[in-house]
């Protein structure tokens, strides 16, 4: 158990790697289809809808294995640049993410786009606003005040989902606890220490929205 | 398309029994959910200090690490496990506990711990009242409790239990690894025998829809019928 230690750290690293870079581009993505989702054009409205239909409604680890093994299978794209980004497993795994993580991100901004009170909008514009600065100093502060709770939810979900990397042979937290549980056969030892590690991870997350919710809070 | 014909030249019936499979897989680990909210709800919402502290420590646990970590502890501990438990008893034997006992429990235990969550939040949001005036009309524990508190409970739980379904589901894919032929798993063994990834995850991934969007559909009439009267 105690040998098994700073192995099941080093893989942390790459957890945590794996995580903030999905955040990081989901958040692009959520944002931009909450913008297009709730925007006046027609077909794009219905492209962020099936989008995130599409990605909402199956495994994370189907679309994993698409882009991972499938995407491989087309000649084209393994003669153009994208094959150098395709063919490690680390992006495929980050883009899987992304873009799984990007179709909850919109959810939740939609949802928070469409409580933002009209009358706000309307003192905005009868105060000479214009339009681009109340999206960003008035609607999206609102946004990203409204769905802090929900987004802390999908974190801890991108949190969990990145053990999916361990499938595609990389090498995470989950990917180096599997490999020590089928080599020295003590699950539970590799579980709880392994475990502990994510319920860690988990309660920093949690705090750190904790504390954001509290100052950002509409009633001080 | 010739790869996907039902019969001994494709794939169609293969992937038809492992949807099947799929379905009971996520039908079984949902029940077993159930019987852990069973379990847990009560000594949620106890004001007893310790049982709180049992059951926060199981949903805190088993929504916190990943699923796949929890599959490999069943996977892997299960055996042992059992056959720890069957020595007890004085069988000495080899003990292989199939996959799917396995993965629909592991599910099961985690989908419990999101069924807890929910029917706690059910339960605190019906209204003081009404246990109050179940007992001002003199209804025994258990009959206010299944004929009243119950019954209303549900109308709040099914939205939520809805979700808890498809994420269910969706966990169900992660079973594969434990070699239990589902969906992912049958994919899988065709995308590797015909090296055709593309088709078969697509189909995959098809299927995984065509399943979350018609159990969504069931469930939602289902939610209309506790609504009535609302």
């Amino acid at each position: 158990m105690t040998s098994s230690f700073p192995k099941l750290l080093s893989a942390t690293l790459v957890t945590l790697k794996l995580v903030s870079a999905s955040l990081l581009f989901g958040i692009f993505l959520g944002t931009l289809f909450a913008i297009l989702r709730t925007g006046k054009n027609k077909f794009l409205k219905a492209f962020s809808y099936y989008y995130s239909y599409i990605f909402r409604g199956t495994p994370m680890l189907v679309q994993l294995f698409i882009i991972y093994f499938g995407l491989a299978q087309i000649e084209y794209l393994r003669s153009s640049f994208l094959w150098v980004v395709l063919k490690e497993p680390y992006w495929c795994a980050i883009i899987a993410f992304a873009l799984n993580t990007g179709a909850y991100t919109s959810e939740i901004f939609r949802s928070a786009f469409e409580t933002i009170d009209k009358g706000i909008i309307e003192a905005g514009k009868s105060l000479g606003i214009p339009n681009s600065k109340i999206f960003y100093k008035i609607k999206l502060p609102i946004v990203l005040r409204q769905s802090l709770p929900a987004y802390g939810n999908e974190m801890i979900l991108m949190l969990k989902g990145t053990s999916l990397a361990s499938t595609v042979t990389l090498m995470d937290l989950t990917g180096v606890a599997k490999f020590i549980i089928s080599t020295t056969y003590k699950p539970v030892e590799i579980f709880i220490v392994a475990g502990s590690i994510y319920l860690l991870i988990t309660f920093v997350i949690h705090n750190i929205i904790k504390f954001l919710e509290k100052k950002y809070s509409f009633n001080n | 398309m010739e790869l996907l014909k039902f019969g001994d030249s494709g794939w169609g019936d293969e992937l038809f029994f492992a949807t099947l499979m799929t379905l009971a897989v996520a039908i079984t680990a949902m029940l077993i959910g159930f019987l852990f909210a069973l379990i847990f709800t009560p000594l949620k919402i106890s004001k007893n200090k310790t049982l709180n502290f049992i059951s926060n420590f199981y949903t805190t646990v088993m929504r916190g690490v990943p699923e796949l970590l929890v599959i490999y502890l069943f996977f892997f501990g299960g055996t042992a496990a059992v056959m720890y438990v069957a020595k007890i008893f004085g069988y000495d034997g080899y003990i292989e506990i199939n996959a799917f006992v396995t993965g629909a429990f592991s599910i099961g235990i985690i989908s419990g711990a999101y069924s807890t969550e929910v029917f706690r939040g059910a339960y605190l949001s019906i209204k003081r009242g009404q246990f109050e005036a179940s007992k001002v009309l003199g209804l025994k524990t258990n009959v206010s409790f299944f004929k009243v508190i119950f019954p209303q409970m549900l109308r709040l739980a099914i939205p939520n239990i809805t979700n808890v379904w498809q994420i269910t589901l969706k966990d169900t894919a992660l079973i594969s690894v434990t070699g239990l032929v589902e969906i992912m798993r049958q994919s899988y063994i065709a995308a590797g025998s015909t090296r055709d990834p593309l088709l078969f995850y697509s189909v995959a991934a098809v299927l995984y829809l065509f399943l979350t969007f018609f159990s969504m559909k069931i469930l939602n009439k289902l939610e209309v019928y506790y609504r009535r009267g609302y």
